[in-house]
């Protein structure tokens, strides 16, 4: 009864500590202004990261170093010979064991597209799958910029459309919406191809989902070692949790 | 056994082992009604000897300048052994500590444990608080991510508020005009050396302190004030074997649920680990949105709900100089909220929705609404205080037992 007062308390700290929880990714999601799709990926699915990682060497590795990874890791986690990953992602003259850099010189790099490429070693974990997932995926024509394309993620972004020839080149669709301040925006609603890429739309999204699985695998390699660890940690903590409160009661057994 | 007893005994005659073995551990005698809120001291301990382990190796492979500390971070996550553990049980563990701390405290609150002849104890605690927020905050600068160096620099510009002295005040603390390389080298000392250095000290004079006074327990009686002929307090119990066993089996509790977050969520939702921080600190690029980490929000709220930048500063000194006059301000009759009256708990119950709510409003944006309600709930955090000497004193309470109860 005198613990009844107290008990509401904590409840009401837990709803607050839950919202609060809860809240951030929805204020991400926000800050974009564009629905993010869902990338549901599987950093398990060795073939996806090995499909991603050709793709990636293929498509983004010119301009894009991920250079917080090395080659021989890639080979090692993917399960691909080392030589296999000389050649088709050695492009550089470097050996195994290096960083993954590229040749691109980043002064050349700011005068051609009027800013370096980022580094992507951890484009996930600042931007988030889902992001990279619906930014690649949301290119559309827009002769007003110098690569004739714009993104609906990331307005005016420097970057042209690399895969252009994968997904061909699509058209933005607009509607207008009213804020709530009653002033109209015109908002993207939707794409429509209009010129056709080498493969359709499904097969595309998968491509795109494959690139941001082996990026979600470079931001952090270990987490399948993590998650994978966790269980054993969790187990082991489990039983030994079982001991120490029969040991705790009968040592407490005596106090009266 | 025969050995081992003679090593005791020779080291005995030179070393006050047993002595010390009996006064703080086989007859230092606590209350033993304890309940759950009481583990969180312990914890705290546990946490800072996991800091200090993970922060001795990741010492080892970090290097503190700007052209290195972020990419020597990422090296930990990936090249060095079992670096990605190591990190994510410092940067876990940091976390952990202030939902420690913050639990540890608010016990006390819940039982008056800060009331005389505890003042000094709790003075002690609220010293370290204060000593450990500047090592987190000096903690966060070192990954060299965006938010670790925006967050500094709204943070030591605030220095700049001060009259007169201010923008001096935080060139020198920086070392340059911006946060850069210099600030970075001095802070990483501060952070490995000085703070932890002084916090040790002061667990040590908080545990002394305590083991002077005794603890206080949730009925909030004093056990030593019936005593058996030995002189032992009839409600007390040898702190070993029954606190190191039961504070072992609360050990084990929060390692599962810290191994959770660990292995399963390091990130937490961007509340341990903010996404931004894995872009390396741009000085030429102000992030969109700068918030601190979740357990300086609070304070940060009190900051920004005053519109003048120095009284701000001030509002948000004062928030913690409360916590040393709590001693002074407290008038009750009684220690625990047991047998206070229904005041004081709406005036808690206030206080909780006020601290929560602020720490929510310091991370999001200043909007009007957001800034209103940061208004309101400043308001109550501090008459909670200044209002206390008034409505402790009136507050109807209710007779506290003679001896504590247990069971």
């Amino acid at each position: 009864m005198k613990h009844c007062a107290l008990r509401k308390l904590c409840i009401a700290g837990m709803i607050a500590a839950g919202l609060m929880v809860s809240f951030p990714g929805a204020l991400w999601a926000s800050t974009g202004k564009v629905k993010l799709d869902h990338a549901n990926i599987d950093i398990h699915d060795t073939e996806s990261l090995r499909r991603g990682a050709k793709y990636f060497a293929n498509y983004c590795f010119n301009c894009h170093s991920i250079r917080f990874m090395r080659y021989s890791r890639v080979a090692k986690d993917l399960d691909i010979s080392e030589d296999d990953v000389s050649k088709t992602m050695l492009f550089t003259g470097a050996k195994i064991g290096d960083a993954m850099n590229i040749a691109l010189d980043p002064e050349d790099a700011k005068r051609w597209f009027g800013v370096a490429p980022p580094d992507l070693s951890v484009v996930t974990r600042s931007r988030g799958v889902d992001w990279i997932y619906t930014y690649l995926r949301s290119f559309y024509k827009d002769e007003s910029r110098p690569w004739g394309v714009n993104n609906a993620v990331f307005k005016d972004v420097a970057m042209p459309h690399v895969l252009w020839e994968l997904q061909g080149l699509q058209e933005a669709t607009t509607g207008t919406i009213n804020s709530k301040e009653g002033v109209e925006h015109t908002v993207i609603t939707g794409f429509n191809l209009i010129e056709k890429g080498k493969m359709n739309p499904d097969e595309y999204n998968n491509v795109v989902r494959d690139i941001v699985t082996f990026l979600a695998y470079v931001g952090e390699p270990t987490k399948a070692t993590r998650l994978n660890l966790g269980r054993w940690v969790l187990g082991f903590l489990a039983v030994y949790f079982v001991v120490m409160f029969l040991l705790k009661k009968e040592y407490w057994k005596d106090v009266k | 056994m025969e050995w081992l007893k003679q090593t005791r005994d020779w080291l005995d005659e030179r070393f006050p082992v047993m002595e010390f073995w009996r006064g703080h551990l086989s007859e230092y005698y606590a209350p033993k009604n304890f309940n759950f809120w009481y583990y969180f001291g312990s914890l705290a301990m546990l946490v800072l000897v996991i800091q200090i382990l993970t922060g001795i190796f990741l010492t080892m492979n970090y290097k503190p300048t700007a052209d290195t500390a972020f990419a020597s971070v990422e090296y930990i996550m990936r090249d060095v052994k079992w670096g990605w553990l190591i990190r994510y049980l410092h940067s876990t563990g940091a976390s952990f500590f202030f939902v420690v701390v913050y639990l540890h405290m608010f016990r006390a609150l819940l039982y008056g444990s800060y009331r005389k002849p505890r003042e000094l104890l709790w003075i002690f605690g609220v010293i370290i608080f204060l000593l450990l927020m500047a090592e987190a905050f000096m903690g966060y600068l070192l990954p060299w991510g965006q938010m670790s160096y925006w967050g500094a620099q709204v943070i030591i510009s605030l220095f700049g508020a001060i009259p007169y002295i201010g923008n001096d005040l935080s060139l020198w603390i920086r070392g340059d005009f911006v946060v850069a390389d210099a600030t970075l080298n001095r802070f990483f000392s501060f952070h490995v050396i000085a703070f932890p250095m002084v916090l040790l000290g002061l667990v040590v004079f908080h545990l002394v302190a305590l083991h002077s006074v005794g603890s206080n327990n949730p009925d909030g009686v004093e056990i030593k004030s019936k005593k058996n002929d030995k002189g032992i307090p009839l409600d007390g119990i040898p702190f070993h074997p029954y606190y190191t066993v039961k504070d072992m089996y609360g050990v084990v509790g929060f390692l599962i649920i810290f191994a959770a977050v660990v292995f399963y969520s390091p990130e937490m939702f961007g509340w341990f680990l903010e996404r931004d921080n894995f872009v390396p600190a741009n000085p030429l690029k102000t992030p969109e949105h700068i918030a601190p980490l979740w357990y300086f929000t609070p304070f940060y709220a009190i900051l920004r709900a005053v519109p003048d930048k120095f009284l701000g500063v001030m509002a948000m000194g004062a928030s913690i100089a409360m916590l040393f006059l709590l001693p002074w301000l407290d008038r009750s009759p009684v220690r625990s909220i047991r047998y206070k009256g229904w005041i004081f708990k709406t005036a808690l119950a206030l206080f909780i929705v006020s601290f929560v709510g602020l720490g929510y409003l310091g991370t999001v944006p200043a909007t009007p609404i957001a800034t209103g309600f940061s208004r309101l709930f400043s308001v109550l955090y501090f008459v909670f205080f200044l209002a206390m000497p008034f409505y402790s004193k009136w507050d109807k309470c209710k007779q506290p037992p003679e001896r504590v109860k247990y069971k």
